[in-house]
């Protein structure tokens, strides 16, 4: 039996629903990063939010940079985040008030962004093509090896300076406790 | 809608706006850095989908996008290392008892 084109009765393409079901669970879990008490469950859920946006990046026609998403975010980035909470918690950070006082005006201000990008975006013409236009590995890496490898030289240099810079920062001084 | 930019642009613009909420309104420095990897990765979304939808940026808005994650690790290293060194000092992981500079 074939897989109909559209989900039945409603008629919504699949790719559209999986859309739809990406995009609510990397917005839910990025409202639950912001809001959560808990922070380590904030991590978490951060967690969840990159990997559907690395599923998002598939939907595009990205799937190298997903897999770069997966590796580097929930890989590396989300494990150092992690780290850095146990090694900062006291016991009483939870139980305190999590939110500035400003936290009024600053959701009033980000929903003020939000629709401000929004209205943008509707009343542009960006001059778009239907569908996303796939990009393979093959000519990725041959447009980053050849055009772009000064700034992928930089980049890692960049890497190397951060990683000596992270260690300088973070190393004990002697006598300290922690 | 999975075929059109301007859903993608949109959904990359709440994502930025969830990130500044999180960035003005939580007290922990871990929160905010979280919040801003939220909104690196809300750009590297509308990157990607300007890549993916205008021919004239085809693999250029991969490569960028690339660029773009290698940068947000190192980003991520260097302020959480900032944020472990000043703790080791403070003893505390809240932004609004770091006022050493105020006086």
């Amino acid at each position: 039996m074939a897989i109909p084109d559209a989900l039945p009765f409603i008629n919504l393409r699949w790719d559209d629903l999986l859309f739809l079901i990406l995009s609510g669970v990397m917005v839910g879990s990025a409202l639950l990063v912001v809001t959560l008490r808990d922070i380590i469950r904030c991590g978490l859920a951060m967690m969840v939010s990159f990997a559907a946006l690395a599923g998002l990046y598939v939907e595009i026609g990205a799937p190298l940079v997903a897999a770069a998403q997966v590796l580097v975010y929930i890989g590396a980035i989300s494990v150092l985040v992690l780290f850095a909470i146990m090694l900062t918690q006291t016991k009483a950070a939870p139980a305190r008030l999590v939110f500035q006082t400003q936290a009024l005006p600053a959701a009033i201000a980000a929903g003020v962004l939000a629709v401000l990008i929004a209205l943008t975006v509707g009343a542009t013409n960006w001059n778009a093509v239907s569908a996303p236009i796939r990009t393979g590995t093959a000519i990725l890496a041959k447009v980053l090896f050849d055009q772009f490898v000064l700034p992928f030289e930089i980049v890692s240099v960049l890497l190397l300076a951060a990683v000596i810079g992270g260690i300088f920062l973070a190393k004990r001084e002697a006598g300290d406790s922690i | 809608m999975s075929h059109s930019l301007d859903a993608y642009l949109i959904l990359a613009g709440i994502l930025f706006s969830i990130g500044t909420f999180g960035f003005l309104a939580r007290r922990n420095a871990i929160s905010m850095l979280m919040s801003i990897e939220l909104m690196l990765n809300a750009v590297n979304l509308t990157i990607l989908a300007f890549g993916a939808f205008i021919p004239a940026l085809k693999v250029q808005g991969s490569v960028i996008a690339l660029i773009v994650l290698a940068v947000a690790a190192a980003e991520a290293t260097v302020g959480l290392s900032i944020v472990i060194a000043i703790y080791r000092n403070k003893k505390t992981p809240l932004v609004d008892e770091y006022d050493t500079m105020r006086d």
